[in-house]
């Protein structure tokens, strides 16, 4: 299975993500941002970073690069695409994905190892988990407020599409604890803490990440 | 030479944690009563010619979709030609 990665310019981990589609049996493959060409791939990754400087809004201009183009129909359509942190950020500025990402309450960047409670196994992205299951995995981000008005805050609840929720702490200030999101088919799914940090206990705080990994792999050969 | 004046600010429902950090410095730089304060973004687009048409439509489209996120912020938009 062919997972295409995503690099923005200021994409920073690009590498790591496709390090754990690697580690989770998978096939990376690197999409550029300038080319509207999916490779035809299986899934992709929008990993994490600073695209475009963060210029104008995290995301905003991201979201017109010609890859971009390419991958929100294909998203419409079915393929399955995780954004992470910045790709969270993309997501939600293609309106792909409800709500928005902004300033953390607190004013400052947070970076810390944050306990997360995996609420939907439903997703393309989530499957491998059980439901309820917590983990923890990095959390680094300076606009990872998720917001929504409550009548979509209400209607995602109400059909299970909060995939994780923040536990102990609430790092930024997001509604309900919400740390990610998902479409309401499921094949796209956004997530604010880095699960592709935590895929082997040598480089990360657990290895609790990688089941978004093999997630995609066995939705895809169940759909194959 | 048309000049474009968009300015945008979050919705009043959608918190702003600048503006509150902005309130408290206020206040400790000694400005009393201050009840609240909101930031928002103000972008000057100069463009060759008279802006109107279709045109003026794209640029009326792009203040929404680019310039500002419709889920979390308004804008407004005028012009100076």
């Amino acid at each position: 299975m062919r997972v295409g990665v995503v690099t923005f310019p200021g994409t920073l981990d690009d590498r790591d993500a496709a390090r754990a589609v690697r580690l989770a049996g998978g096939e990376p493959v690197a999409l550029w941002h300038g080319d509207d060409d999916l490779r035809g791939v299986d899934a992709v990754v929008l990993p994490g970073g600073f695209s475009y400087g963060d210029y104008l809004r995290c995301g905003a201009i991201s979201r017109f690069a010609p890859v971009m183009t390419s991958l929100v129909p294909a998203a419409q359509g079915g393929l399955p695409v995780l954004g992470i942190c910045n790709g969270f950020q993309i997501l939600c500025e293609s309106h792909l994905l409800p709500g928005a990402l902004t300033r953390n309450g607190s004013l400052h960047f947070v970076c810390r190892d944050q306990r997360l409670r995996i609420e939907n196994t439903g997703t393309a992205w989530t499957r491998d988990f059980v439901s309820g299951q917590e983990i923890v995995i990095p959390l680094k981000n300076g606009e990872g407020c998720f917001v929504a008005d409550d009548a979509t805050l209400d209607e995602i609840e109400r059909e299970g599409r909060v995939i994780a929720r923040y536990l102990d702490v609430n790092p930024n200030g997001s509604r309900r604890d919400i740390a990610g999101i998902s479409n309401a088919r499921g094949n796209v799914v956004g997530l604010m803490p880095h699960p592709e940090h935590a895929v082997d206990p040598l480089t990360g705080p657990t290895a609790d990440g990688l089941p978004f990994f093999t997630s995609v792999l066995t939705a895809l050969v169940d759909a194959s | 030479m048309a000049r474009v004046i968009v300015d945008v600010m979050l919705k009043p429902e959608i918190l702003d944690p600048q503006g509150r950090a902005v309130q408290g410095a206020l206040g400790r730089l000694g400005l009393t009563g201050v009840a609240d304060v909101r930031q928002g973004k103000q972008f000057i687009v100069d463009v060759d010619g008279t802006l109107e048409g279709d045109r003026l439509a794209l640029m009326e489209r792009l203040a929404g979709e680019l310039l500002s996120n419709p889920v979390i912020e308004d804008f407004t938009m005028r012009i100076e030609q």
